[in-house]
């Protein structure tokens, strides 16, 4: 467990546990600060799982996890503050606008639901036509734009983004690349699930490819063998 | 620290409201069978029917107070299935667990958003069984408020954690008022006695304590509620 002091995250053992079936068998990861680590894997091998237990909505069912240094089931309230979350579904409501969904996290978040703020955001991600209609007629793409927008809409330190390229055009998938390289050059940490593998390595420092629910790479994105993802890898230089 | 948790259960009764206002569908449906049921009430037990004991009013008059809080009890369970079914549509439970902050706020934010709806809804309950009833309610008016917001409160405080709790279950909606009601037999029964008493007379000073235990009934349901919520809401 080397530099702990500034380790974003660490996970010894972490297990997690549907019923009978394992989702989680034993994950080790540090992750400093101001890394950005790409999560493969195919369907089911436990990606979502990771993203969660990590997001802290799930707890893990042995196995120790600690986020910026603190255990979640004790300190979750203030990791909750530091962590930005885009999830599988968008966690957004139908019946209210795109600036209703977002001044609503901000509330949650402490910030000030201040309306000038939320409207450079929506522009930026090319959502400022429909910010005053309900999100409920939105399209997949648009959906992800906000969700995109909310997950950063506090600054977190951390970010957590599943599968973040899912269902958007050309310009949302530049959109994504656009954030990505945000939190790089402002050093914050990200951990992106994808299957876009190429697309999504290139604003990777770091690879972790799960299988069945273990790590079977943990290493440089650039030096992913395609040995340990075949069929994902395909096409990657 | 306490603002902050204020400001987001703010947040969350402002957002349950405005989501309520918006898709009208689903107080209509909650008022219209709330209507539906005292209607049925009506129906099967004949509108001329004389009253037992005293022999004064017909038997619906008789009846009301357990007829108005029975339906009562019925809509406040499908508030709260509600209030906790709008979080599952799109994953905004997953998404209200990931935010900042006590879950206490979540609680709070959740149960006051349902007091409101049923507290409107009661508004319009109260005169429709005044009209089909023939209930003179005009000179017990404050009496009657006072009880409804005890016992909503009650039937809140227990709704939004029990939808909270069933919430991801496939059988949520027969689980849940299988665990709600019976934790809230004393809880009718006292609102019932207190409705009765406020509308027929009270010549044995018994609304005093009918109304302790509703106020007692509220303080413990609020206090179990807001410190369990947290392992509730958890996956």
């Amino acid at each position: 467990m080397t530099n702990v002091a500034h380790a974003v995250i660490e996970a010894r053992g972490v297990r997690k546990r549907f019923g009978r079936a394992w989702g989680l068998r034993g994950i080790d990861l540090t992750v400093e600060s101001g890394e950005i680590v790409g999560l493969l894997g195919p369907n089911g091998s436990g990606k979502s799982t990771l993203l969660r237990l990590l997001s802290t909505a799930a707890r893990p069912s042995a196995g120790e996890l600690r986020l910026f240094g603190r255990a979640p089931e004790r300190e979750a309230a203030v990791i909750r503050q530091r962590i930005g979350v885009l999830a599988h579904a968008s966690g957004l409501y139908g019946e209210l606008t795109a600036r209703e969904n977002l001044r609503f996290a901000a509330m949650m978040y402490g910030l000030p639901p201040a309306q000038p703020a939320l409207d450079v955001r929506l522009a930026e991600a090319g959502l400022a036509h429909a910010a005053d209609a309900r999100v409920r007629t939105y399209s997949q793409g648009m959906l992800q734009r906000l969700a995109l927008i909310r997950a950063t809409l506090h600054d977190p330190d951390l970010v957590l983004l599943d599968e973040p390229y899912t269902a958007l055009d050309a310009s949302g998938l530049t959109l994504v690349d656009r954030a990505l390289a945000d939190l790089r050059s402002a050093g914050k940490t990200a951990v992106v699930a994808t299957h876009l593998v190429e697309r999504s390595l290139r604003h990777c420092d770091r690879a972790l490819v799960l299988s069945a629910g273990r790590v079977v790479y943990d290493g440089p994105a650039a030096a992913v063998p395609a040995s340990v993802f075949p069929s994902a890898m395909e096409g990657v230089a | 620290m306490i603002r902050a948790e204020l400001r987001r259960a703010w947040a969350l009764v402002w957002k349950d409201l405005l989501i309520e206002r918006r898709a009208k569908a689903a107080f209509n449906a909650m008022a219209f069978f709330a209507g539906m049921v005292l209607l049925t009430f009506g129906f099967a037990l004949g509108p001329d029917a004389p009253g037992f004991a005293t022999g004064e009013g017909t038997l619906l008059q008789y009846l009301s107070p357990g007829l108005l809080w029975v339906a009562i009890l019925f809509t406040g369970q499908l508030a709260a299935d509600r209030s906790f079914q709008l979080e599952l549509e799109r994953g905004g439970l997953d998404a209200l667990r990931v935010y900042p902050g006590d879950r206490k706020a979540l609680y709070f934010g959740k149960l006051l958003a349902n007091l409101a709806v049923l507290l409107l809804m009661e508004m319009l309950l109260l005169p429709f069984a005044a009209i089909l009833y023939s209930l003179d309610l005009w000179g017990c008016l404050p009496a009657l408020a006072g009880i409804a917001v005890l016992t909503t409160l009650a039937l809140a405080a227990t709704g939004t954690f029990y939808a909270a709790l069933t919430a991801n279950l496939r059988a949520r909606q027969v689980l849940l008022p299988l665990l709600l009601f019976p934790v809230l037999i004393p809880v009718v029964l006292a609102a019932v006695k207190a409705t009765a008493l406020v509308l027929r007379g009270d010549p044995m000073n018994e609304l005093a304590s009918w109304v302790k235990l509703l106020a007692s009934a509220d303080v413990l349901f609020l206090a179990v509620s807001a410190l369990t919520f947290e392992y509730v809401v958890e996956e």
